[in-house]
């Protein structure tokens, strides 16, 4: 009987042990942002790029050589990472690993660029590594985005672009230079999450030059970096780039 | 009995020859890393299969400047890598011992660790350092020897034996064991001592002209340099990656082409540094330009379009970027301000 006793007494201790674990305190997840690129829902991976395969909304047929981007002060719910360099062509960056997650409730976002908060001139070694600053002329800083390819022109003719993406300068007056903060948020929503799960953030680049603004290439094409408002023309458009994806749970 | 003793005896002989191996311990190397890296830059490739060693860089020093590792012993890796001239040889293409040219400029050396792809030479047809040491050695255009004939000469060498030992604590000497302590001294040749660098650190400053040449080199409605060149923020002044820069309408190299097989890359080298420019002239993979005045009109009005040209070329259509003659002159005042006479006559680097 006494050793009856004991085994209940024991059973009851395993018991709440349990209890605490699974339900107080459950285990942490792993949370995968997975970034994917579209044309218009067409999927566009690196063996997409060099070939006008693309059109735009202005009817400017396309080719990709380079798209590299950082997003930035990425939240999924306590947990932050200050940036992380997407980088298409070399198909670097496309996921990005949140370990130790606590369960439940979450809210992911994350910043296009850098806010003028964090767009600290110089302070990334990751990104001064790979070249990614701006011109301490314009600011100084990062890029957000540097998009570089290829259009056919007016007259057919094979043409440069380069839609990079900064802090909008304006340099009227030089000696007083005029900032806009032209970063924005990516707001994924509330997220409850049990399990290990992998989050798609799909970024559709024909809307950059689509929505709202139809982007003609003929007009701008090159050294947007110094342009103010084709600076402000592209935070507009990127508003419209970036949507949830699939979410799987692992 | 006598099986014994011979069973005794073997296993304090070889018990001796381990003791002998295991008694080397070579002495971890303190790279000297200038500030500007430091701050800047993540850190060096170190592979930690290759860890600096003094007596590994030493040894990789002497390998660096012997003939031995050649054919015939007429030259070393410092006949076309010489260290007073950037470890360049001011010649377009080098000759190897039999007198037969190569096609490609050769490349300086130096601030190799930072190379964080690792793809080395023009067409980034090597990965990692080791493996690009390899090459030169075997080609027959270059050093045009046999790596087994090497290997037999430095095992046979009244000194190298016992430099490997130190340096690997192993008697083996094969051309893994070489490439690595070559590999070993090319990662401690490091420049990052010009008067630009003094400049960033408050030592120094720039003149007028100079600083008008930076600000063209980091203007996107000018030279636009920076995009694949760094800035004062990437101290390396590359960014080590491969581009067609419009130096041709058709190929005659394919650069990185030939080694991924993607005519998207063909035509595209590697942009070299542009630290040292005074001392590696000429320029460009094959190189065609003799001037630094050359290279300045080739951007400003001499592109060649082609179907692999960069977009960064964004003006080839109208010949390049069209520079007045003040600010080319300008420019090439800046780009002399990474010049570092330190590095060139760092004793460290001499043989």
């Amino acid at each position: 009987m006494r050793k009856i006793t004991l085994l209940l007494i024991l059973l009851i201790f395993i018991s709440c042990k349990d209890e605490v674990d699974c339900c107080v305190n459950p285990a942490p997840v792993n949370i995968t942002l997975k970034f994917t690129h579209n044309w218009n829902g067409v999927p566009v991976t690196s063996s997409d790029f060099n070939d006008f395969k693309f059109t735009t909304e202005n009817g400017e047929s396309v080719s990709l050589v380079k798209l590299r981007y950082v997003v930035s002060d990425i939240n999924i719910g306590n947990k932050n990472k200050s940036h992380h360099l997407i980088n298409i062509g070399e198909e670097s960056g496309l996921e990005l690993n949140f370990n130790e997650v606590d369960q439940g409730s979450n809210i992911l976002k994350f910043t296009f660029g850098f806010a003028d908060a964090n767009n600290i001139d110089g302070a990334y070694q990751d990104l001064n590594s790979v070249s990614f600053n701006v011109p301490g002329m314009l600011g100084g800083g990062y890029h957000y985005m540097q998009f570089d390819g290829k259009y056919k022109d007016n007259n057919n003719d094979d043409a440069n672009f380069n839609y990079h993406a900064i802090r909008a300068v304006d340099k009227s007056d030089p000696n007083n230079l005029v900032f806009k903060d032209t970063s924005f948020d990516f707001d994924m929503g509330t997220f409850n999450f049990q399990n290990d799960t992998i989050v798609e953030v799909k970024m559709n680049i024909a809307e950059w030059f689509k929505n709202p603004n139809t982007w003609d290439l003929n007009i701008l094409n090159t050294v947007l970096m110094p342009n103010f408002e084709a600076q402000k023309l592209m935070q507009e458009n990127g508003k419209t780039v970036f949507s949830l994806g699939d979410i799987t749970n692992n | 009995m006598k099986q014994f003793w011979i069973y005794i005896s073997s296993f304090f002989i070889l018990m001796n020859c381990s003791s002998k191996e295991e008694a080397y311990e070579p002495v971890p190397y303190n790279l000297k890393i200038p500030e500007l890296f430091s701050d800047k830059l993540i850190a060096p490739i170190l592979p930690a299969n290759n860890p600096l060693t003094e007596e590994g860089v030493a040894l990789g020093k002497k390998l660096f400047f012997d003939k031995i590792l050649s054919g015939n012993g007429t030259q070393s890796c410092a006949t076309c890598h010489n260290p007073r001239k950037a470890f360049t040889d001011n010649l377009q293409f080098s000759s190897g011992i039999d007198g037969i040219k190569g096609s490609r400029n050769a490349m300086p050396l130096f601030n190799l660790a930072w190379n964080f792809d690792e793809k080395f030479t023009w067409n980034g047809q090597d990965f990692t350092i080791e493996n690009q040491a390899l090459e030169p050695v075997s080609n027959p255009v270059e050093l045009h020897a046999v790596w087994k004939n090497v290997t037999e000469r430095i095992k046979n060498h009244p000194e190298y034996p016992e430099l490997f030992l130190q340096a690997f604590g192993t008697s083996k000497i094969d051309s893994t064991q070489i490439t690595k302590a070559l590999a070993q001294f090319e990662r401690t040749i490091i420049s990052g001592d010009s008067k630009f660098d003094k400049f960033l650190l408050g030592k120094t400053n720039l003149t007028q002209e100079e600083q008008n040449g930076f600000n063209i080199f980091m203007d996107e409605a000018k030279g636009d340099c920076f995009h694949c060149h760094g800035s004062d923020n990437n101290p390396l002044w590359t960014d080590n990656q491969f581009h067609n820069n419009g130096l041709d309408a058709t190929f005659s190299d394919l650069g990185l082409g030939t080694v991924t097989g993607d005519p998207a890359d063909n035509g595209k080298f590697k942009s070299p540094s542009i630290r040292n420019l005074k001392f590696t002239a000429p320029y460009m993979h094959d190189g065609r330009f003799a001037t630094l005045e050359e290279v300045i009109n080739h951007y400003s009005e001499g592109l060649q379009a082609s179907s692999t040209i960069d977009p960064l070329m964004k003006k080839v259509n109208q010949g390049g970027v069209g520079l007045s003659d003040k600010d080319k002159a300008d420019l090439k005042s800046f780009l002399l301000t990474l010049s570092d006479d330190e590095f060139i006559n760092n004793t460290d680097f001499q043989e």
